[in-house]
């Protein structure tokens, strides 16, 4: 288990209180100016060699990314957006670095804008944290009337504002370009990319795009070394993370755990254990409701972490695990997974538009048993339809959970839908025509 | 993308009153000049509180005027976010989460509560004029579920019994503490926190 002095987020269970005074004896906006003296090109290069992935789901590499943003400003400004638009189905965590922690954000955000040459930063809250917000807030607030942000923040000579942009509940938001459109003022349908946003982003102007967790570590792993976040978890997987255990667990919660824990101890030790015990355990969706659900068996071995995810034709996501026992219906749990993609499709691609719907009626057939027995195989036709053919990456996060189902519990799906196929004399109809529309003139 | 449905009574005019009017102006100029379009999803969130939680389609025409942005692009924006009302709602607006997580941890019981206590349908302002309800995706608080958004708050870890007394509260003018329902503070892990020990109750 991490030692708790190397926990980053001292105040995840909010002991201390998230105001300045206390968020000071942490540690927090110590000798930031110490950070900006050793100027950009050291920030970006730490960055990289502490080999933080960022927390938002898609793990790309943090150091990176920031060194994509063009390094004279032209003739546009730069902009950092900050991703707080949590909705990942199972993802907790950033909500608790918003009430709890958000000072770790505000300095990680002066730190980032130093590093990307921006002197504005909008942070996009999704609607629903209103409260959580409204703390925040207070902490900018804080942050302000301190001299910690605003003209030459710390003393550092650098101009630095901070904006809250509220979400209104769209899902895709999270997807950055979608977000940028949402901050311009537009319904929040994803750009083509590229052009990427570090070029050609907000405004039109290069802007970098970090999720609340990746961002509130930075200032953390400037102070204590880069080397020190590596030597934690393993190559290309480095640091802490916050995990989310969520569902048919004793004791759900969010934990700050190393990089490459097994999964089996984050549920067993610090989760309370499966309601009914680890025997009674079904399946594990380990990275938020988009990532492919993991069988018993794998459970019991497997490490979160990125690429031991990958491993196991699942990913780690945003590490938000959501626990199932054998008491729930797998194929309704899915389904309603397939719901909430349907809900939530922005409805620019067809075939996320109209294969999110198909996969949700399919799937709440096949949980009541009303499916024939070839709709299976149809059904991962119809994901891998929309797998790769949209413009961002919804159209493989509603796929993939449904692709987990089919590939781990196949036998189940089978066994509950057992009625032959509706329409026989039609085979040379392909499989995206919903052929029970056309049991009328085959009747 | 959600069906959203408009009101057929809507109000002839909409104008912020002048409190509204000043925070509208100051948020306007958190965007650069020319960009006040930006600010729409704010001031749609204005108008809806002061007209009682719905926006009136003169609310959008009225915020279309001061952004200097067609009407028909402030519609599509409060029609393609879930949170804008279009329709009257309750005073109090009970959003029941019923996402997998949600779900496996029995929300579908606190809808059944809503049903019983509030409406029988989803968006149906209840008998005595208070309340409605309907059932929403992933609020994220998964580790504090099931939960329920009552206006801005949400009430975590629920089941039926406290459910029902937080609409009994209601029902009586009383104010409901929001928060966990079994006495957590946050998200840590009921009764066996092994983490960050040295600090708890610092």
């Amino acid at each position: 288990m991490l030692k708790d002095e190397d926990r980053i987020f001292q105040n995840l269970y909010n002991d201390f209180g998230a105001e300045l005074d206390s968020a000071k004896k942490r540690g927090d906006w110590l000798e930031t100016k110490e950070i900006f003296n050793k100027g950009r090109s050291w920030i970006i290069e730490e960055i990289k060699t502490s080999q933080l992935r960022g927390r938002g789901g898609a793990g790309f590499p943090t150091g990176l990314k920031w060194s994509f943003a063009p390094k004279e400003v032209g003739s546009k400004p730069h902009y950092l957006v900050i991703n707080a638009d949590e909705s990942e189905p199972g993802t907790c965590k950033d909500r608790d670095i918003l009430r709890f922690e958000p000072h770790k954000l505000i300095e990680g955000c002066l730190i980032a804008s130093y590093a990307v040459n921006a002197h504005t930063c909008y942070i996009y809250i999704r609607g629903e944290y209103f409260k959580e917000g409204q703390k925040l807030q207070k902490a900018i607030d804080e942050a302000y009337s301190n001299g910690l942000i605003g003209k030459n923040a710390s003393s550092t000579g650098w101009d630095f504002d901070i904006f809250i942009h509220y979400g209104a509940g769209a899902y895709i938001c999270g997807e950055e370009t979608a977000l940028l459109e949402s901050l311009e003022g537009n319904k929040g349908q994803p750009r083509l990319k590229p052009p990427f946003p570090a070029l050609i982003g907000l405004y039109g102007c290069p802007t970098i795009i970090n999720n609340v967790e990746t961002i509130a570590v930075v200032p953390t792993i400037l102070r204590r070394g880069g080397k020190w976040f590596s030597s934690l978890g393993r190559e290309k997987n480095t640091g802490t993370k916050i995990f989310c255990i969520s569902g048919n667990v004793n004791n759900p919660c969010n934990v700050e755990e190393e990089m490459g824990v097994p999964l089996k101890d984050l549920i067993e030790k610090h989760a309370g254990g499966v309601v009914g015990g680890w025997d009674n355990l079904k399946a594990v969706i380990p990275g938020g409701s988009s990532m492919p659900l993991l069988p018993k068996e794998v459970c019991d071995t497997i490490k979160m972490d990125f690429d031991a995810c990958v491993e196991n034709k699942t990913g780690l996501g945003t590490a938000g695990i959501v626990v199932i026992n054998k008491d729930q219906d797998i194929i309704k749990c899915m389904a309603r997974i397939a719901r909430f993609y349907k809900h939530e499709s922005c409805g620019q691609c067809t075939p996320c538009r109209e294969g999110s719907g198909w996969m949700w009626r399919m799937l709440e057939r096949m949980a009541k048993g009303e499916a024939t027995r070839d709709e299976v195989d149809m059904l991962m036709d119809v994901t891998k339809q929309i797998e790769g053919h949209t413009i961002c990456a919804f159209g493989e996060g509603s796929s993939w959970p449904v692709q987990g189902l089919i590939r781990n519990f196949k036998d189940e799906i089978l066994e509950r839908n057992k009625y032959d196929p509706l329409i026989q004399r039609k085979k040379e109809v392909p499989y995206l025509v919903d052929q029970h529309l056309l049991e009328k003139e085959n009747a | 993308m959600s069906l959203k449905k408009i009101s057929k009574n809507q109000p002839d005019n909409f104008e912020f009153d002048s409190e509204n009017l000043e925070e509208a102006e100051k948020i306007i100029t958190n965007y650069p000049k020319g960009k006040q379009k930006s600010a729409v999803m704010a001031l749609l969130y204005i108008a809806q509180k002061q007209n009682n939680n719905w926006i009136p389609l003169s609310a959008m025409k009225y915020i279309a005027k001061m952004l200097d942005m067609p009407y028909i692009k402030v519609y599509e924006v409060a029609t393609f976010y879930s949170m804008y009302n279009l329709t009257p709602v309750g005073d109090y607006f009970f959003q029941v989460c019923t996402t997998t997580p949600c779900m496996i941890r029995g929300a579908y019981k606190l809808v059944d509560v809503c049903k019983k206590r509030i409406s029988e349908n989803e968006s149906e302002i209840s008998k005595n004029g208070k309340s409605s309800w309907m059932e929403v995706e992933c609020l994220g608080a998964c580790v504090n579920s099931p939960m329920v958004q009552i206006n801005d708050d949400y009430f975590e870890d629920l089941d039926e019994e406290k459910f029902s007394k937080i609409i009994d509260e209601i029902d009586k003018n009383q104010k409901p503490k929001p928060g966990s329902y079994r006495g957590r503070l946050s998200s840590e892990p009921e009764n066996i926190r092994k983490t960050l020990l040295s600090n708890k109750n610092a």
